[in-house]
């Protein structure tokens, strides 16, 4: 479920600008038990309960029947394809962040996969063993010091806060591709390839999906503890489990 | 001399479990989650039907986990007003609710395969980690904290992407006793249908 948050938070960012207007008030301390900043639960409920309905009416019966009628090799091909178009976006980032040899091996992905990978749809770069290396702005304001902030859950895209928010936007008008002329109908294409991709993710975790979202008994603050902890996992923080002590709970009677 | 058996053998009940309390070694954390993790790749090579993947994993998690400290840790404060035959119910309906949940979620590995990669040693538990590999994903991070706690090596938690169970399952429960109005054996009924 965790990676399926993380596909859709790249898919696209038209709707952004709603959802940082939405985000006005605050209600209480806004410190949730699970030791996220949440004070805009209020607005963020309601919008978790629009993206359940649109998952239920239209992301999930589409992604389900998409991904049943599309081959696992042609979706492959589209989600490869979909990723090497964030190559420069992700070397950027890692320049940003001084992390040099993540930048290397973002052009040399990008290199292998758009000439051997035939335009990304195959990944070359991993059959020749170059791992996978990913990004965003949100992690270069992680390195830059900036703190997540409160906890955003964005219509469509899903779990976010407000710094991710902001790399989103940040990553989404600075695609380096715009600058060489992949724009206009290119974008849409690329749009395209990530909404796609989603799809896939959708169709192919739809278990773990549907667990989180209609599974649980407060499928808000299961899918808010969820991605806030892949997300600080992802940026290599400490997580709140550090205080479990096995031998230190009371465990008679279990 | 019967009573003092009894007693003799309630004092070496009592001292006993304190005693192998540092005998776990990272040589036995390993062994354990190589087992588990050659058991679950099993479970997911077989392909059998969705209900009898969830017995096996339901099988899986009873043989290698601490289940009485994952179930305590998860009803969380809320334990400490449950009565003993509560806390038994609880126990036997989360094992069965963390096999069908966590099996659908292993289910989705399948044609993947999960490998053991390091051990490390934390206070006084050993952290485990794998990675899972699947079809066109960048592989990933599964990592189980091991302890010797019940008297054997158990694992007691488990990290996929950085995501806790024990935290995630606490929330869980947490939830459903609020949806019951607090009642424990409400949250015990709707967790024998959930998962």
């Amino acid at each position: 479920m965790a990676r399926f948050f993380a596909a859709s938070r790249r898919i696209s960012a038209l709707l952004l600008i709603f959802a940082v207007a939405a985000c006005s008030t605050v209600d209480g301390d806004g410190m949730t038990a699970d030791g996220i900043y949440d004070p805009f639960e209020t607005q963020n409920r309601r919008v978790h309960e629009f993206n359940r309905n649109v998952d239920q009416a239209l992301l999930r019966p589409t992604a389900v029947g998409y991904s049943s009628v599309i081959p696992d090799d042609i979706e492959d091909r589209i989600v490869n394809f979909s990723r090497n178009l964030q190559s420069p976006s992700i070397v950027v980032n890692s320049l940003l962040q001084g992390d040099v040899p993540g930048a290397g091996l973002g052009v040399v992905r990008f290199a292998v996969n758009s000439v051997l990978g035939l335009a990304g749809l195959f990944d070359a770069a991993t059959d020749f063993g170059i791992p996978q290396h990913e990004t965003d702005f949100g992690e270069t304001l992680h390195v830059w010091g900036v703190g997540e902030g409160a906890y955003i859950e964005l219509p469509l895209l899903g779990p976010s806060n407000q710094r991710d928010t902001t790399g989103l936007l940040v990553d989404f008008f600075t695609n380096p591709l715009s600058y060489v002329g992949l724009d206009g109908p290119a974008s849409y294409v690329s749009l395209g390839a990530g909404v796609a991709r989603g799809m896939s993710s959708r169709g192919r975790y739809v278990d773990s999906v549907d667990g989180v979202l209609y599974g649980s008994a407060d499928s808000y603050s299961q899918a808010r503890l969820i991605a806030t902890q892949n997300r600080r996992f992802e940026l290599g923080q400490e997580d709140a489990s550090a205080e479990i002590d096995p031998f230190a709970l009371d465990t008679e009677g279990f | 001399m019967n009573r003092r058996f009894f007693i003799s053998g309630l004092s070496a009940a009592l001292v006993l479990p304190a005693l192998p309390a540092f005998a776990i070694t990272e040589a036995g954390a390993k062994k354990l989650v190589d087992s588990l993790v050659n058991d679950i790749n099993k479970v997911i090579a077989a392909g059998k039907s969705e209900s009898a993947m969830f017995r096996d994993f339901e099988r899986i998690f009873k043989r290698y986990s601490d289940t009485s400290y994952i179930a305590a840790y998860a009803m969380g404060v809320d334990g400490r007003r449950a009565t003993a035959s509560q806390k038994r119910a609880f126990s036997s309906a989360f094992q069965s609710y963390i096999g069908r949940k966590y099996g659908s979620r292993f289910r989705e590995f399948i044609g993947g395969r999960l490998e053991v990669r390091s051990v490390k040693k934390v206070k006084n538990w050993y952290e485990v980690s794998t990675t899972a590999y699947l079809r066109n994903e960048a592989p990933f991070d599964v990592t189980f904290q091991v302890s010797d706690r019940a008297g054997k090596d158990l694992f007691f938690n488990m990290y996929i992407e950085g995501v806790n169970l024990l935290l995630t399952e606490r929330s869980e429960i947490g939830a459903l006793i609020d949806r019951n109005g607090g009642s424990i054996d409400g949250m015990i009924a709707d967790l024998k249908k959930a998962g």
